[in-house]
């Protein structure tokens, strides 16, 4: 079991008729992914490698039973697909397609909190649960089963930090991709909170970047609320020169936070372990967690 | 990543504000400080000349001056024409009627990643010290949520008034400006808009005496028609890098060490810069050639690189996820053939058809490395050495 999905989850794919739709659909499915149905406005009644495509989210969801979504529509269209989920009631909605503009992402947002559905995005690689369920554009062989769970701003470098994982032997619970937007589906915060429940997570990396301020909100979460299970973090962009500014209203909503060094005070402070480079934050864990057990039970599940 | 914002011009922001009714002082823009005199002339004395750069702190880098004669106005305009304000040519001012403020308020609206909503926010205290005002006294700073299902009210503007100590006639004309920004915000889908200052004048009255708007660049789809204007050549304070970039979709950034930089992902590339540094070594630029990058779009990135003088060896860093090895490899190659490997490059080429890759890579004679940290070792390595 992971968190927001599993073996469980029922997937339509919104947009599945597209190159990155269908391309996507076949990876998914390969990984074992259940991929129940397709959408598709005017596309129904065909198929995309043997899934059935419908018109609506509605006709899918009451066809085959789904409970999630992934959707790939392009920017100008993705909000109309995402408020198309969200009244299917269907329980995580993950939106991969990147450019989608703030003031949609906003309106998205809302309107998921109100209908108490999660948001995974956007401009997300998605989540993936290791040999269970891969709702996502990511590599699936950097991933391994195991008990970190990682939660990310980026993609690429997310991949980077879950090879090192996955060879360390700790491998990863679950992975999700937060989105690379300002505004997205599930801060740091949220994910932490359904880490400390899931049992099959012992460990949580958090891999952060410069702006904004959801890695100094995690750190007060976790030294406020004596968080249970060892984190480390990881914050690109130590080194990135001072980007070119957005005027006054950005500064005064940030104050001094925004900064890598602001976050790593900040986790440090909160007794999270931050690793200098990508490849530390697998030692780190494995450090926190006395290394033994765990990656003698991990290989031999590999 | 984008890495450009689309800014308007002080003028430009201003035109909107008056289509808006929102009250901004009188006053015309120019390229000539023969027109600045004609202007002022017209205007009458006192005026302020404001440079038309897009940088903040252009008060404080002297970008705006005053002048109490059509004369003084064009000296002053000619000697803000054509000189470099924070490395930036000023190439256009703004001539206005100068307003003596009887005090000087913040009122701005952006969005709150946390809160997942647009805030507006305002001050008492505005005028060039805003931020610190935010940092070293942040009760003088009114900050008001928006919920985008019901928007920006009425009373919000209300109370936003009230909280700057205004009633009657004023606070009314004040929460008039407010819900007119708010307005503008969305119409134009802004990231950022702000009035600062919003000058009260001596008998009552508010004026945006300067103003700001940024629009969200995803959004540009809906705005035609400052589609064109996203980094328009020599006009913003951009490098001839950076130009080339912007033309075939990169996101790069000119820093100033020697160490050229290429990879996939902002965080992965920003992740690069940061173990570059860390083993000593000093980054040139960012580049990010993003996700699904093909052969063409990689050799752009390495003729971009190549084609800054201070870079004395490239890094190339992929991890291949949606883009494929083997696509990097013949990209690589392309370069190689239309420019020539001019400096020494060390490539680090990992993940998805990365066997198809590298043999590509090797048969060419061209080597590579198996981890970031070693690759960024060896990069640093050459840079101090000189190849």
């Amino acid at each position: 079991m992971g968190v927001f999905v599993s073996k469980q989850t029922r997937a339509i794919v919104q947009g599945i008729t597209g190159s990155q739709g269908s391309f996507h659909t076949r990876l998914m499915l390969d990984y074992g992914t259940q991929i129940v149905a397709g959408t598709s406005p005017t596309k129904g009644g065909t198929q995309v490698h043997g899934v059935p495509v419908y018109d609506t989210v509605e006709e899918a969801v009451k066809r085959h039973d789904a409970n999630a979504s992934i959707i790939f529509v392009p920017a100008p269209f993705a909000v109309e697909a995402a408020f198309e989920a969200i009244e299917a009631e269907l329980k995580t909605v993950v939106i991969i397609t990147e450019h989608i503009p703030v003031k949609d992402a906003i309106q998205v947002m809302a309107r998921a909190k109100q209908a108490k559905v999660t948001v995974i995005g956007p401009n997300t690689p998605g989540i993936i649960v290791p040999n269970e369920c891969k709702l996502g554009i990511m590599p699936a062989h950097v991933f391994m089963r195991g008990v970190v769970g990682v939660a990310s701003r980026s993609g690429t470098l997310t991949y980077e930090i879950a090879t090192g994982l996955s060879v360390s032997g700790l491998g990863q619970s679950t992975c999700i991709g937060l989105g690379g937007d300002p505004i997205v589906g599930l801060s740091f915060v949220d994910v932490l909170k359904e880490f400390e429940r899931d049992k099959q997570t012992k460990a949580v990396a958090l891999i952060g970047e410069i702006g904004g301020n959801l890695e100094e909100l995690a750190a007060e979460y976790i030294a406020k609320e004596g968080y249970s299970k060892p984190v480390a973090a990881f914050i690109a962009g130590r080194t990135a020169p001072p980007g070119k500014r957005m005027g006054h209203a950005g500064a005064i909503i940030m104050g001094r936070t925004g900064t890598a060094d602001s976050k790593i005070e900040a986790f440090k402070k909160a007794g999270v372990d931050v690793a200098e480079k990508p490849r530390d934050v697998a030692r780190l864990l494995a450090e926190r967690l006395g290394k033994k057990s765990i990656s003698t039970r991990c290989k031999s599940e590999r | 990543m984008r890495l450009h914002k689309l800014k308007l011009y002080e003028y430009e922001s201003k035109k909107i504000f008056q289509e808006y009714e929102i009250p901004t002082p009188r006053g015309e823009v120019t390229t000539s400080s023969t027109l600045a005199k004609e202007v002022t002339a017209k205007l009458g004395v006192p005026v302020t000349i404001k440079a038309q750069i897009l940088v903040s702190g252009r008060g404080k880098a002297g970008g705006i001056l005053f002048a109490n004669s059509p004369q003084e106005a064009e000296t002053v305009a000619k000697k803000l024409l054509g000189t470099e304000i924070k490395s930036v040519k000023v190439k256009e001012v703004l001539v206005e009627e100068r307003i003596v403020a009887k005090k000087e308020l913040y009122f701005g609206i952006t969005t709150d990643r946390a809160k997942c909503s647009y805030v507006a926010i305002a001050s008492s205290e505005g005028g060039m010290d805003i931020e610190e005002v935010a940092v070293t006294t942040p009760e003088r700073i009114i900050k008001v949520f928006i919920d985008p299902t019901y928007g920006f009210r009425s009373y919000h503007a209300y109370q936003i008034a009230r909280k700057l100590g205004y009633s009657s006639s004023q606070f009314r004309d004040l929460a008039t400006i407010f819900l007119k920004l708010y307005k503008i915000a969305m119409d134009y889908d802004a990231e950022l808009i702000e009035i600062n200052p919003l000058i009260e004048t001596m008998d009552g009255k508010f004026v945006a005496a300067d103003s700001r708007l940024l629009i969200d660049d995803n959004a540009l789809y809906r705005h035609p028609e400052y589609q064109k204007r996203l980094a328009p050549e020599g006009e913003t304070e951009l490098s001839v890098q950076e130009i080339e970039a912007q033309k075939t979709g990169l996101a790069y950034v000119k820093l100033d060490g020697n160490i050229g930089i290429i990879g996939n992902g902002a965080g992965l590339v920003m992740a690069t810069l940061d173990a570059v540094q860390f083993y000593g070594g000093k980054p040139a630029n960012f580049l990010d050639v993003g996700g699904g990058a093909s052969a063409d779009m990689m050799a752009s990135a390495l003729n971009i690189v190549l084609s800054d003088p201070n870079v004395e060896v490239v890094f190339i860093n992929i991890l291949g996820g949606i883009t494929r090895c083997d696509e990097v490899a013949k990209g690589i190659l392309e370069a190689k053939k239309r420019v020539g490997f001019t400096k020494p490059i060390v490539i680090r080429l990992v993940g998805t058809n990365e066997e198809e890759g590298r043999r590509i890579l090797t048969e060419a004679g061209i080597h590579f490395l198996d981890s970031m940290e070693e690759a960024a070792v060896k990069a640093v390595e050459i840079a101090k050495t000189g190849g």
